[in-house]
């Protein structure tokens, strides 16, 4: 089969990028766009739950919070190693502990083209491991320290755009059930990968601008940043086989723990940890990681899922 | 024509400071601000407002000389070391010195 559609806007954003093109989208267009897509993966993730709710969740969330405490740990042990300053590394972290709604967009995307099941609570688990990462990325860096301002952060935290996107669209759908909400179905059908093209096209013109700074960083930071997403790829898939999850589970929950956050993260860091320097984040989950995991570590996230099954794991 | 002198404080900063700025000029008492939006570039690189931790914001508050001085120092003391900002006063004239105090 020919090479994926959405996949090369992505890889003409980045060209365009590299050539310095005039080529931009309006900022308004892209928030727009990434509202919809939240919204649509909410919406179809709530109506499929309407329809296979089951008590195991309950369980399988208390897993998926675990892995989004256990990721940053892991996280900022390879950065120390990496002699990366306390700071930075926690600040890193946290990027790297919580998830990246637009590679799951993609990663829907990739296994609705190949009719590869997937357990429909998926955007759950996306709300679910957003958060804790950023709690342990601010204790890293300052401590249990008191000038931290909690309830400043809890709101940017809990109630960010994406939190509430997800979980607004996941709660809707879910009341609505499958024939009501035939209507708003382009959402998550017909236009969903028009609007994820797009979407692909200004993230590949952003990731190409963040290109830019590696060079400052250097190989430490490309090594972190294409580590660290293989190393999370392993253990969401580990987690995923002793939950139970179908192969398309699978493959997501590893996608989901291989992304890192490049919108909610790095905006309550900016608040939380002033310290650390924001492009040093930045330039990593943007310019290195997100491409990399929509280039490469999908399809391969997916056959580590075939494989692990094979393996009878 | 009557006018009055006041001093006009302009802020240029980091978006992700906006909630805490307003909340810090309530607190210090000015009795009025003009939020935009920016763009430009400094010691901290190019700041082209095209993602969103590279937003950047112009704050204007207009009020007496004591006030924007109060504010200015409150400013470099707490968000200087560790955000991109710069602010500066200036002279300007007004027409209704009882909104500016």
């Amino acid at each position: 089969m020919g090479f994926d559609p959405v996949v090369m806007f992505f890889v003409f954003g980045l060209l365009a990028g590299l050539l310095r093109s005039e080529l931009k989208l309006p900022p308004a267009l892209y928030e727009t766009l990434s509202i919809v897509l939240l919204l649509a993966n909410g919406l179809h993730g709530g109506v499929e739950l309407a329809e296979q709710a089951s008590p195991a969740l309950l369980g399988q969330s208390a897993l998926v919070l675990l892995l989004g405490l256990t990721l940053p740990l892991l996280a900022f042990a390879l950065l120390r190693s990496l002699r990366f300053d306390r700071v930075n590394a926690a600040a890193m972290a946290a990027h790297y502990g919580s998830v990246s709604a637009g590679t799951f967009a993609v990663v829907v995307a990739y296994l609705g083209a190949r009719q590869v099941f997937f357990e429909s609570y998926m955007p759950l688990f996306v709300a679910i491991l957003e958060i804790p990462a950023i709690l342990v990325g601010i204790v890293l860096a300052k401590g249990v320290s008191r000038d931290t301002q909690w309830k400043e952060l809890g709101r940017e935290i809990f109630l960010g755009k994406s939190i509430m996107l997800l979980l607004g669209g996941l709660i809707i759908g879910l009341l609505a059930g499958k024939d009501a909400i035939k209507p708003l179905e382009p959402f998550y059908t017909s236009m969903f990968k028009p609007v994820l093209a797009l979407f692909l096209l200004e993230m590949g013109l952003i990731a190409s601008s963040q290109l830019g700074t590696l060079k400052r960083y250097g190989v430490r930071l490309a090594i972190f940043a294409l580590l660290m997403p293989l190393l999370g790829a392993l253990i969401g898939a580990l987690l995923a086989r002793l939950m139970g999850l179908s192969l398309g589970g699978t493959a997501m929950l590893a996608t989901l723990a291989a992304s890192a956050s490049y919108i909610a993260v790095p905006a309550a860091m900016r608040l939380a940890v002033p310290e650390a320097n924001p492009s040093l984040s930045l330039t990593a989950s943007l310019g290195i990681t997100f491409p990399f995991n929509i280039l490469v570590g999908i399809p391969l996230y997916l056959s580590l899922a075939e494989t692990l099954i094979a393996m009878g794991l | 024509m009557n006018v009055h002198t006041r001093t006009l404080l302009t802020v240029i900063c980091e978006a992700a400071l906006e909630n805490k700025l307003v909340a810090d000029l309530q607190r210090l008492g000015a009795p009025g601000w003009t939020l935009s939006d920016a763009r430009g570039r400094g010691s901290r690189g190019v700041r082209s407002a095209e993602w969103n931790t590279e937003g950047n914001i112009r704050l204007e508050v207009i009020c007496a000389r004591e006030l924007a001085e109060r504010i200015a120092l409150h400013l470099q003391e707490r968000y200087y070391a560790n955000y991109a900002m710069v602010c500066y006063l200036a002279q300007v004239e007004v027409l209704r010195a009882e909104k500016f105090q």
